[in-house]
């Protein structure tokens, strides 16, 4: 159930907005995920709140395009996992195509190092203050972020494939 | 006692109690045919179909590719078996020009042939954009029986294949079109 927001993310987002009430956009209830929304310029400090929470696990770090959102075409999905207390929650940052910085979590999560240079990879999001942030599945010389919704999936190479028979 | 057996046909030549006389090239090419030692690159699950091809039911070896080999320069069929990406391509590239001559390419299942059902950004579109291919395998994943076919058509090539091919022209402008040597 989407909208109704949850004891524990009233608490916590409560706790948030005593320090950080103008950077929290939007707080809810996905199903069974807390959500909150932030601004990504006090991304590194709110992150190391949580922490001190007990929400000591970063489970993933992934990014998102969607060009529709204009201002806000990327994005960058934080999960957080309170082993001790099993709560998990879903943070999200917006950005601009045009600005496509985020602090790095790397000083605070050891784990975020690979996941962020995967979302750089893909998305081309620029996490400042990584200690070495460059591809890592696809190819060195790729010149592109494949993930972006501006360029095909298929290989640009191919020319014996019927468009119209193979749906790109 | 009442069972048959067939032996192969050997091939053309003069023969007589003790001795049989023919020519260099028939001579070289069973040989060769029935000793091939493949490399098998397996990356995906062509190789798992590959390892059931080499087990005991459907048995490779029977064929004299008993002996597998991992190391390029003992070996003389690279098996490409599965999806091979962007960036993987040099690495196998280097794995075929590390192999000595002479050496044939098998390409096994729809990933190493074409790309296959990948036709995304990171997939090779098919090995034969960086190396010679001999024979191709469709499938996805082909059968052991179509692997050991693959097999057959491979010791077809290598029996009939002449002596002096590696330094031919025909071959040296083949390797050229690939950026080899």
């Amino acid at each position: 159930m989407t909208g109704t927001v949850s004891d524990i993310l009233n608490g916590l987002v409560e706790k948030l907005k005593v320090k950080f009430a103008a950077d929290i956009l939007n707080a809810e209830q996905m199903f069974d995920f807390p959500v909150i929304t932030i601004k990504k310029e006090k991304v590194l400090e709110i992150v190391k709140d949580l922490q001190k929470e007990g929400y000591n696990f970063l489970t993933d770090l992934t990014g998102t395009h969607y060009p529709g959102n204009s201002g806000n075409e990327l994005g960058i999905i934080y999960h957080f996992h309170d082993m001790p207390n099993n709560r998990r929650l879903r943070l999200k940052a917006f950005t601009s195509i045009n600005d496509p910085a985020i602090d790095s979590l790397t000083s605070i999560y050891p784990g975020a190092n690979w996941m962020e240079r995967e979302t750089y990879d893909f998305y081309g999001i620029i996490f400042k203050g990584h200690p070495n942030l460059k591809r890592i599945l696809n190819m060195d010389e790729m010149n592109y972020f494949p993930m972006r919704k501006e360029y095909p999936m298929e290989d640009a190479k191919r020319d014996d494939k019927d468009n119209a028979m193979f749906g790109r | 006692m009442g069972v048959t057996t067939t032996v192969e046909n050997s091939p053309a030549g003069y023969g007589g109690p003790g001795f049989f006389a023919t020519s260099l090239d028939k001579a070289v090419g069973m040989a060769r045919k029935n000793s091939i030692w493949p490399l098998p690159f397996a990356t995906s699950c062509c190789g798992i179909e590959f390892m059931a091809t080499m087990a005991s039911h459907y048995d490779l070896g029977r064929f004299g590719s008993e002996r597998l080999s991992f190391s390029p320069r003992q070996a003389d069929l690279l098996m490409v078996m599965g999806t091979i990406s962007k960036k993987m391509g040099p690495i196998l590239r280097q794995v075929y020009e590390q192999m000595a001559e002479p050496k044939w390419v098998l390409s096994m299942g729809a990933c190493a042939s074409s790309g296959g059902i990948f036709d995304t950004y990171s997939v090779l579109q098919g090995i034969d954009r960086i190396m010679p291919v001999d024979v191709y395998i469709p499938g996805c994943p082909p059968r052991p029986e179509q692997v050991i076919d693959g097999l057959l058509q491979i010791q077809k090539l290598v029996e009939n294949e002449s002596l002096r091919r590696r330094n031919s022209q025909e071959y040296k402008a083949l390797q050229a079109k690939y950026g080899l040597e």
